[in-house]
C-alpha cells in the first residue's frame, strides 16, 4: 500500500532552489476549471478507493474477527500479537531493522556520493553501485542465500574469511575424542585430552583416540606401534578397526597419529613436552622418575577456522532484545541493494549545492572535513532526510529478503511483521483475522513516517 | 540403473498387454475405437470425465496410462488436468464457479474435511464403498470420511518409514544395518568412532523432523495413542510423548552423531541433506521417505548398491509404517466419476498402476509382485505386513498452522528440541501450547 507514496519523487532539487517555485504557484490558478479537474482526478480517486482505502478499512474490520471470519473477538487479535512471544518478537526485529538499516544505507550513500564527485570514473563507479537496484529483491535474496552459505566451498562470505584465516590455521586433528564409554583410559578436559591414571616410566602409556574425520587422517600415516625402550613412553593412535571398533589395544592395522604434542604434567605443572613420531610413539628424554599425567593440549584438536554461521541464530548480540546474527546478515543484503539508490539521490542533491559556499569556506581556510561537516551535510540535509525516511518505510515493510535468506529453522529468529502477516494469513496459518491485525500494526508503524514525508512535500510546495 | 530401466520396459509391456488385450500399439489415449476389453460391455461409452491432480511429468504420464486402462474397460473418455503444486488454489475457484472436475486427487486427507464442509464433495456410492471395504483397512476408510460419510479413497502412497544409508560408510565402520533402535544407536556410535558422522539431518525442513518423531511415536506408543495424538485427544504433555522424545534424544543429543553439528544441520534443507550422504559422501545415514531414491539417483548413487535403506527400526512394540499420500474424491455425482473411483480403489486398477515406476499402493490386495523393482516390492511388502497398524503422516492430519508451517507449530518446536535435546519437558509444553492454539 505504501509502495507508491514513498517513491523516489526527488523533490529535493526544487527544495534547495525554492525561490523559483513561486512563479508556477501563480500560474496554477489559470489552469482548467475545478469541474474538469475533478473529472480527471476521478479515475485515479476511484482506483485509490477500491485498491487502497477499501482494503484498509476492510482489514481493520477483519482484524476484529477470528480465523473463520464469523466470530467477533474484539481486540483479541491485537492482544495476541503483544502477548504471544514469537509474534511480539517480529515487531522487535522490525525495530532493529529500523535502527540499523536506514542509518547504514544513508551514511554509505553519502560517502559514495561525496567520494565519487572527486574521481575520474565516477559514472562507471556509480553505475556499478547502482546496479543491484536493477535486481529484484527476490533475486538479491537468492544471491545472498548463496553468499552466506556455511560451507566455504559454496558460500562466498565464508570462502573469503577462511582464505584470510588460513595462514594462521594450525594443522590439527579436529573432532578427535576419547571413546564414549567409561572404560576409556583417557578423558576430555577443557578441550584437551588427559590420561585418567598417572603413568610412570617403564610402562608405555596408551592413548587411543577415535572420531577423526577420514580426510584429516594423513593418507600415508604409518601403522601405530607400541612404544618400547626406557623412559616415559607411549603411543597416540587412531583406535578404530573395521568390524571390531575400538578396544584400547594397538591392533596392528590401526593408523598412528604423528605430530601430536604431548605434555607430561606433575602437580598441575607442565614438566616436559614432546611430539609423537611417525609411528605414533613418543618418549620423554631426561625426565625424572615419578608419576605423571599425560596431556594432549587442545592445540592438537583445533579445527581450522571454518567461517561464520551467517544465517544461524547464534551469535546473539542482544539476547533479551532478539538481535541474532541472521538479522544483521540480511540487513547487509538490504544495504547492498539500496546503497546505490541512496547514492544516486544524494549525488543529485550534491550537484545542486551552491559551489560558491564550498569555495568560500575553502578560501577561508576550512579543512576538507570541516567543509564536509559544516557545509555539505547541512545543505544536503533535506535529501538525507528523504533517503532516511524512505529507508525507514522500506525496512518496516521488508519481506522478501527475510523470507528467502533466512533458513526455515532460523525464521523465528529473523521474522519480521510483514512476513509474519503473510505466514499467519496465507502461508499455512489460515488466520486472516490475526493477519489483518498485524497489517494494521504495520500500518500504524508506517503512518508517522508517511506524515513526515508528506509534511516535507507540503513545506517544499509552498 | 540398468535393472530399473529393464524393469520399466517390462512393466510398460505388461501394461500394454493388460490394457489393450492385443495390438500393443503406442496410440495416444484419444478415443477408444478398437481395443476390445476382455470382459463386460462398455457401460460408459461416450461419457466424458475430468480428473484433476497435482502430478506432472513422468507421474502424470503414468497416471494417464491408468486412466487409459479405465477408458479401455468402460469406454469413458477421461481428460487429465494438472492443478499445479497448490491444489487448493486451483480447486477453490472452480468450486466457487460451480465447475469442479468430476474427480479430484487431494494431496492431504485434511482437505477432505475442508471440502466436505463446503459441500463440494459427493458421498461415494455403495459400489465404491464395497471396493474400499474389500481392499483397505478401516483406518483408511475413516481417513477418507467426514461427518460419517465416505468421500475419498487413498490411491497413492509415499512410504515414510525408512532409513537410507550409504553402504560404503557402513562397510568402513564394519556395522550391519540396524534392526532395532538400540542397534541403530550402537551402530551410530561405531560409525562416529570410525570418523564419519552417522546422521545427515535435514533440520531446516521441519517436516523431516516430524516424520522422525511420528515413526518413533508410532513404534513406542502404538497406533491407538497415535490416533489420539493426531486428533489432539491426548495432550502433547502425555508420558508417551516423553518416551518418544527421550528416544530421539539418544540420536540427536550427541554432537558427534550429526553432520556439521546441530547448527550446520539446522541450515540444511531436504534435498541438500541427501546430497551430503550420497553425492559428497560426508555422512552415513539420512532418515526420510522412499522419494529419497530420486535425490540419491541425481547425486550419482545407484539405488540398491550404494544407496540402500532399512525399514525404520522398531523402537517399541510396533514396527512403524507411516504413509503419506493422495486421496481421490468425487466432486460431481455421476456414474462416470463413481466408476472411476471404484476402478482406482480396486485391486485391478492398483495393479495397472503398480507396474509403472514411482508408484506405491496402500491397497492391501495389490500384490507387491506387480512392482517393477525390488525396492518397491519390499516397500509394498512392509505395508501389507503392517496391516492394521499402518498410519498416515500425523503432521499432515493436523491443522496446517501446527503441522505444516515454516517457523511455527510442531516444525519450530522440534527444531528447537534438536538444538536443545535436554529440554524434553520444555519441548512438550511448547508443543502443547502450539497445539492448543491450532485446535481451538
Amino acid at each position: 500500500m505504501t509502495e507508491r507514496l514513498d517513491g523516489p519523487r526527488v523533490p529535493s532539487e526544487e527544495g534547495t532552489a525554492s525561490t523559483r517555485a513561486d512563479t508556477p504557484h501563480v500560474q496554477r490558478r489559470l489552469g482548467p476549471s475545478p469541474k474538469v479537474a475533478i473529472l480527471f482526478i476521478l479515475p485515479a480517486a476511484v482506483l485509490l478507493a477500491v485498491w487502497v482505502v477499501y482494503p484498509i478499512f476492510y482489514s481493520i474490520y477483519r482484524s476484529l474477527f477470528d480465523a473463520s471470519g464469523t466470530g467477533f473477538v474484539g481486540l483479541g487479535n491485537y492482544t495476541t500479537i503483544f502477548s504471544d512471544q514469537s509474534t511480539f518478537y517480529t515487531i522487535i526485529h522490525n525495530l532493529w531493522w529500523v535502527v540499523l538499516a536506514p542509518i547504514v544505507v544513508t551514511v554509505l550513500g553519502l560517502i559514495f556520493a561525496v567520494l565519487t564527485e572527486r574521481i575520474k570514473w565516477a559514472t562507471a563507479f556509480k553505475l556499478i553501485v547502482f546496479m543491484p537496484m536493477a535486481v529484484s529483491l527476490m533475486a538479491a535474496g537468492v544471491i545472498f542465500r548463496f553468499v552466506y552459505e556455511q560451507d566455504p566451498d559454496k558460500g562466498m562470505a565464508n570462502a573469503v574469511l577462511t582464505v584470510i584465516a588460513s595462514p594462521f590455521a594450525s594443522e590439527g586433528y579436529p573432532d578427535a575424542r576419547p571413546w564414549g564409554n567409561a572404560k576409556s583410559p583417557i578423558q576430555a578436559q577443557d578441550g584437551a585430552i588427559v590420561t585418567k591414571q598417572q603413568v610412570q616410566a617403564g610402562t608405555p602409556a596408551l592413548i587411543p583416540i577415535v572420531g577423526i574425520k577420514q580426510p584429516d587422517v594423513p593418507a600415508d600415516a604409518p601403522v601405530a606401534k607400541p612404544a618400547a625402550g626406557p623412559g616415559l613412553t607411549g603411543t597416540v593412535w587412531f583406535d578404530f578397526t573395521r568390524g571390531s571398533g575400538s578396544n584400547g589395544a594397538i591392533d596392528g592395522s590401526e593408523k598412528a597419529l604423528p605430530g601430536m604434542t604431548v605434555e607430561a604434567v606433575q602437580n598441575g605443572r607442565v614438566v616436559a613436552t614432546t611430539t609423537t613420531a611417525d609411528d605414533g610413539t613418543f618418549r620423554f628424554e631426561e625426565i625424572q622418575q615419578g608419576s605423571y599425567t599425560l596431556r594432549l593440549p587442545k592445540e592438537n584438536f583445533q579445527a581450522s577456522f571454518s567461517g561464520v554461521s551467517w544465517l544461524g541464530p547464534a551469535p546473539v548480540f542482544a539476547p533479551e532484545l532478539g538481535l541474532h546474527i541472521v538479522t544483521i546478515s540480511i540487513i547487509l543484503a538490504f544495504v547492498w541493494v539500496w546503497a546505490g539508490f541512496a547514492m544516486v539521490l544524494i549525488a543529485a542533491g550534491l550537484s545542486a549545492i551552491p559551489r560558491d559556499a564550498l569555495e568560500a569556506a575553502r578560501i577561508d581556510g576550512a579543512t576538507e572535513w570541516q567543509v564536509f561537516r559544516r557545509i555539505t551535510v547541512p545543505l544536503l540535509s533535506p535529501v538525507l532526510l528523504v533517503v532516511f525516511v524512505t529507508m525507514i518505510i522500506n525496512t518496516l515493510k521488508v519481506f522478501d529478503l527475510v523470507y528467502i535468506i533466512a533458513p526455515a529453522s532460523v525464521q523465528p529468529q529473523a521474522n519480521v511483521i510483514a512476513l509474519e502477516m503473510w505466514r499467519v494469513a496465507f502461508g499455512g496459518g489460515n488466520n486472516q483475522g490475526l493477519g489483518s491485525a498485524l497489517a494494521i500494526v504495520l500500518l500504524i508503524l508506517v503512518i508517522p513516517f508517511m506524515i513526515m514525508n508528506i509534511r516535507r512535500f507540503r513545506r517544499e510546495g509552498t | 540403473m540398468r535393472k530399473v530401466r529393464a524393469a520399466a520396459i517390462l512393466a510398460g509391456l505388461a501394461v500394454a498387454v493388460a490394457a489393450c488385450g492385443n495390438a500393443p500399439t503406442t496410440t495416444p489415449p484419444t478415443a477408444s475405437e478398437s481395443a476390445p476389453a476382455t470382459g463386460g460391455a462398455k457401460t460408459l461409452q461416450g461419457v466424458k470425465l475430468e480428473v484433476a491432480a497435482k502430478w506432472t511429468g513422468a507421474e502424470q504420464k503414468n497416471f494417464e496410462q491408468v486412466l487409459k486402462a479405465f477408458s479401455d474397460k468402460t469406454g469413458a473418455q477421461v481428460t487429465y488436468a494438472s492443478t499445479g503444486e497448490d491444489t487448493g488454489a486451483y480447486l477453490g475457484p472452480r468450486i466457487q464457479g460451480n465447475n469442479p472436475p468430476d474427480v479430484a486427487i487431494l494431496p492431504q486427507p485434511g482437505l477432505v474435511q475442508q471440502y466436505a464442509d463446503q459441500n463440494a464433495l459427493k458421498p461415494l456410492n455403495d459400489a465404491v464403498i464395497k471396493e474400499i471395504d474389500a481392499n483397505y483397512t478401516p483406518y483408511w476408510k475413516e481417513l477418507g470420511s467426514a461427518d460419517g460419510k465416505v468421500f475419498g479413497v487413498l490411491i497413492k502412497a509415499a512410504h515414510k518409514s525408512l532409513i537410507w544409508y550409504r553402504s560404503q560408510a557402513f562397510e568402513d565402520a564394519g556395522v550391519q544395518p540396524p534392526t532395532n533402535w538400540d542397534e541403530l544407536i550402537k551402530a551410530s556410535q561405531t560409525i562416529a568412532d570410525s570418523g564419519t558422522p552417522p546422521l545427515s539431518l535435514c533440520g531446516a525442513s521441519g517436516w523431516t523432523l516430524t516424520d522422525l518423531f511420528e515413526n518413533v511415536y508410532l513404534s513406542t506408543a502404538g497406533p491407538e495413542n497415535y490416533d489420539k495424538l493426531s486428533k489432539h485427544e491426548i495432550p502433547w504433555t502425555d508420558p508417551t510423548v516423553t518416551t518418544a522424545l527421550e528416544k530421539i534424544q539418544q540420536l540427536v543429543g550427541k554432537q558427534e552423531f550429526i553432520l556439521d553439528g546441530t547448527s550446520g544441520a539446522m541450515q540444511t534443507d531436504f534435498p541438500a541433506c541427501v546430497t551430503k550422504v550420497y553425492g559428497q559422501d560426508k555422512a552415513a545415514m539420512v532418515i526420510e521417505a522412499d522419494f529419497v531414491a530420486t535425490e540419491a539417483n541425481q547425486a550419482g548413487a545407484k539405488v540398491g548398491e550404494e544407496a540402500k535403506y532399512v525399514p525404520f527400526p522398531k523402537v517399541g512394540d510396533t514396527a512403524p509404517v507411516i504413509l503419506g499420500g493422495d486421496v481421490a474424491v468425487a466432486m460431481k455425482d455421476n456414474p462416470g466419476a463413481m466408476a472411476l473411483l471404484q476402478f482406482l480403489a480396486s485391486a485391478e486398477g492398483g495393479a495397472v498402476w503398480a507396474k509403472l515406476p514411482g508408484y506405491l499402493s496402500p491397497n492391501k490386495n495389490v500384490s507387491p509382485d506387480n512392482y517393477p523393482d525390488e525396492l518397491t516390492k519390499q516397500l509394498g511388502q512392509t505395508i501389507i505386513s503392517a496391516g492394521d497398524t499402518v498410519r498416515y503422516d500425523m503432521s499432515d492430519l493436523a491443522p496446517s498452522a501446527f503441522g505444516a508451517t515454516d517457523g511455527k507449530g510442531e516444525w519450530k518446536v522440534l527444531q528447537d528440541f534438536v538444538r536443545n535435546p535436554n529440554d524434553i519437558k520444555g519441548a512438550q509444553a511448547a508443543l502443547e501450547a502450539e497445539a492448543k492454539k491450532a485446535w481451538k
